[in-house]
């Protein structure tokens, strides 16, 4: 055992018994978490490893830059599109290709139905069983159920005792056929869980309602790009073009009919954010008033390249403003520059990647993607790791940095930079929330205690939909507006020809992904891909050790968090899953058993 | 009034056996035409996202790839209340989510098939990515499209054979996830992986070893998926 601190300020103790997840469950891709649990349960130590190898910017190698688009989305089929945007425009930037307002508005209309969908399906059918536990549901009482959504959520019109009674009968059925369905595998008598039977029950309900509801947020990307998952995308602007009184017919997808049926979508999102989804989170969170850990890096460093402009390439209209903010320091909001190589860097010392010299970081314009998997100091076999090393190399995913400095993304990183730069949307989100959970819970807290938590992470992101569904309503009325005043044109094709191209350019696009800020980096030479790199929200969040020691926001989110029970880690799930891991997606194979291959073993 | 049916073939086509549910859905579809009350999807991948057509069905016809722990390409059918304890699932990801969560969602929600037939055929490899069905799995499809059909006469679903069947040319020239051209232009070991990870098949349900490659000129991978299919022609 050895007793370190980091230069980011973990105090890392590799005593005590050590736990080892594989894989963490409910996720996206694969990934395996190892902790060191001292006597009292807390946890001293954190390795989280990204067990799978994307590869995809070898397979990018050579291709048409057109395509990258097509190719990258399918990186997950979960956050859709958002890779896709961030191709067309790390190409278009190369190109120097500036779209029409009509692509730039549906482009930000898509990313934001994007984070809205993203972000309701994690809460309710990722994340939500880390904080509810359905078997309490079934000892709930309707009627009362009922008052609590009348008091939390007073405008859902779904809040009747009859209501509750029946979904609570349906899952009963469930549970009691012993077939748990969705609710398997769970640690339903753990005393980690902290809901009263009918907030429960409640949440149950909306699990239900929010599954039914995905499907329809989803249709903006079939009008707009055609289909779902994977909708289309165009360099140049957007594959839909307009023709308001046409029939859809002779290749003009969208008209007056198609955009009001968008507005519709609009209209539940917003409604579904407003009357349920915030007020669960909060609702949910005020029991776990006691369990306000887990901030890590979020309490400290974070970043965002930032987004949503009102204005297309003024990055001084952004309406959640990027930034860093180092050591909680949020008077001093630093400026992020994608393009400077000092800034963006990744390094692999623990990462099964191969440098000409490891002890530096790489931009990701000259960036290596070279496996190099070396296992030779963990404890076990090549394809039974009993305990990874981590003082070695132990993650397929590289370790970026800001400048040398480990930082937290996501929407808490966006939220903590936006109301930091006087955001008043935003401010105004968590002074209400903050009130809300201080009148629920009987607490008296302030805004950071709060937002810097595993808890803050995920109201995080429910304001952020709550606010991207707001800023849709202003797209979707600039796009009318926009039209009405005669311009329907949705692609710019002057350069589409790669005739038209420098002999070499190079490109970077930026998004607010779901996960956190996103970045393709492109190199294109005679036509062609010569050099591809995605750095993805989860690399950042996910990032192994680097050269300097620092530890990444997952590995630093578990630091100091107690658990219940080491042989059922609730706690160490839900802080995980708070941050929405996405390790990119994969395919499913059948048991007969339906056994699970998650396991959690303890040493 | 005609119920509403819905034939599904889910699973990888990356995936060799895996993708034996989409492959068995593809030649149904090429070789036989329903009415308006009849759908079949491919459900690949999608998992929970497939609830809302599972609900919107009255019988549910699924086709898969089953560890059932029988010998490679075992064909065995379920029906009914028995079907999902036979789909459990090796949960990863949301994209995982297994088809048992799928019919327990759509139950929860209040609607259920009354009728559910799962046509599932035991796989002999899996951890080959970019490989075909194996022979052995690959001769079943044509049994379980005639024990689909069986079950169709069975419940009066309309169906005819076409008169002459869709082959990939009249989908589309670029259609290069139809099997016999996804199979043509697989690049050789060599130039690309077709293992698993071996730190994700820790569990011991998985044994690891290398593929075993047909020779060429008998290789399954160059029988273009109609040929199973000749006596309809």
């Amino acid at each position: 055992m050895s007793v370190t601190t980091t230069p980011n300020g973990y105090k890392l103790d590799t005593g005590g018994q050590r736990v080892v997840i594989d894989p963490v469950t409910r996720i996206e891709g694969h990934m395996r978490c190892e902790v060191n649990v001292d006597s009292n349960n807390v946890i001293t130590n954190a390795v989280s490893t990204g067990t799978m190898w994307r590869g995809l910017e070898v397979i990018l190698k050579g291709r048409d830059p057109r395509d990258a688009w097509a190719f990258v989305e399918r990186i997950c089929g979960v956050c859709t599109g958002c890779h896709a945007l961030t191709s067309v425009r790390a190409v278009e930037d190369a190109l120097d290709i500036k779209i029409p307002t009509n692509a730039f508005l549906i482009r930000e209309m898509m990313a934001k139905t994007l984070q809205v969908h993203d972000h309701v399906v994690h809460f309710y059918h990722l994340h939500a069983l880390d904080w509810v536990n359905p078997v309490n549901a079934l000892k709930a009482d309707p009627k009362a159920t009922s008052k609590l959504q009348q008091l939390t959520g007073p405008k859902h019109p779904n809040s009747s005792p009859g209501y509750f009674r029946d979904v609570q009968t349906r899952i009963r059925k469930f549970i009691e056929s012993g077939q748990l369905g969705p609710f398997k595998n769970g640690y339903w008598d753990n005393p980690a869980y902290k809901l009263t039977p009918e907030a429960d029950l409640m949440a149950v309900t909306h699990y239900l309602e929010a599954l039914d509801l995905q499907k329809e947020f989803v249709k903006v990307h079939t009008v707009f790009g055609g289909k779902n998952p994977h909708p289309n995308y165009l360099v140049g602007g957007v594959p839909c073009a307009i023709n308001m009184d046409g029939d859809m017919s002779a290749g003009a997808p969208l008209n007056m009919e198609r955009l009001n049926f968008v507005k519709a979508r609009i209209d539940e999102m917003k409604a579904f954010n407003d009357n349920v989804y915030i007020p669960d989170v909060l609702a949910i969170a005020s029991f776990y008033k006691k369990q306000l850990w887990g901030g890590g890096l979020g309490a400290k460093s974070v970043m965002d390249y930032g987004a949503y402009p009102t204005v297309n390439y003024d990055k001084s209209t952004d309406q959640l403003p990027g930034g860093v903010i180092l050591d909680d320091n949020w008077d001093n909001v630093m400026e992020v520059d994608p393009r400077d190589p000092t800034h963006v860097q990744e390094f692999v010392n623990h990462s099964w990647y191969k440098y000409p010299d490891e002890s530096k970081g790489l931009h990701p314009w000259d960036g290596i993607t070279e496996p190099n998997y070396d296992v030779s100091s963990a404890k076990g076999t090549r394809t039974n790791i009993e305990e990874l090393d981590e003082n070695a190399k132990y993650s397929w995913i590289k370790a970026p940095r800001w400048k040398g400095h480990a930082v937290e993304v996501g929407p808490l990183s966006r939220y903590t930079l936006a109301y930091a730069q006087g955001v008043e949307y935003v401010q105004e989100q968590v002074h209400k929330s903050v009130a809300a959970f201080n009148a629920l819970a009987g607490t008296d807290l302030g805004a950071k205690p709060i937002l810097q938590s595993t808890t803050g992470r995920t109201l995080a992101r429910a304001l952020e939909s709550q606010y991207c569904s707001d800023m849709l309503v202003d797209d979707w009325n600039a796009l009318i507006a926009n039209i009405k005043a005669g311009d329907t044109a949705t692609a710019n094709m002057e350069k589409w020809d790669p005739s038209t191209w420098p002999k070499e350019c190079k490109g970077v696009g930026v998004t607010a992904a779901p996960r956190g800020g996103l970045g393709h980096w492109i190199r294109i030479k005679d036509g062609k891909i010569e050099n591809y790199q995605c750095v993805v929200p989860t690399t950042w969040n996910g990032s192994p050790r680097d050269p300097a020691g620092n530890i990444g926001a997952f590995e630093a989110c578990l630091i100091g968090t107690p658990v219940e029970r080491a042989e059922e880690p609730v706690e160490i799930l839900r802080n995980l899953h708070s941050f929405d891991p996405c390790l990119a997606c994969s395919t499913h194979v059948m048991s007969e058993e339906g056994e699970e291959i998650v396991s959690a073993k303890v040493r | 009034m005609n119920k509403k049916v819905l034939v599904l073939g889910i699973g990888n086509i990356l995936w060799a056996d895996e993708g034996f549910g989409v492959r068995t859905l593809e030649a149904l579809q090429s070789h036989y035409e329903f009415p308006d009350n009849v759908t079949l999807l491919d459900g690949g991948t999608q998992g929970v996202y497939l609830v809302q057509d599972v609900r919107d069905a009255d019988i549910l016809i699924v086709f898969d790839a089953i560890d059932y722990g029988l010998e490679p390409g075992m064909m065995k059918i379920i029906t009914n209340e028995d079907v999902p304890k036979f789909m459990g699932a090796k949960k990863v990801s949301l994209h995982q989510t297994g088809f048992q969560e799928v019919l327990a969602l759509a139950d929860m929600m209040g609607d259920y098939p009354e009728q559910i037939i799962l046509i599932g055929v035991q796989p002999e490899y899996i951890e080959d990515f970019g490989g075909s069905l194996r022979p052995v799995v690959k001769a079943q499809i044509q049994p379980a499209i005639d024990e689909a059909l069986k079950f169709m006469d069975a419940n009066s679903i309309q169906y005819n054979k076409r008169d002459a069947p869709i082959v990939p040319s009249d989908v589309s020239e670029d259609a290069i996830l139809t099997m016999d051209k996804y199979e043509q232009g697989r690049p050789s070991e060599e130039e690309a992986c077709r293992m698993g990870d071996d730190r994700i098949l820790t569990s011991e349900a998985f044994q690891v070893t290398t593929p075993e490659l047909a020779k060429v000129g008998d290789s399954p991978m160059q029988v273009e998926v109609d040929h199973h299919l000749e006596k309809y022609r």
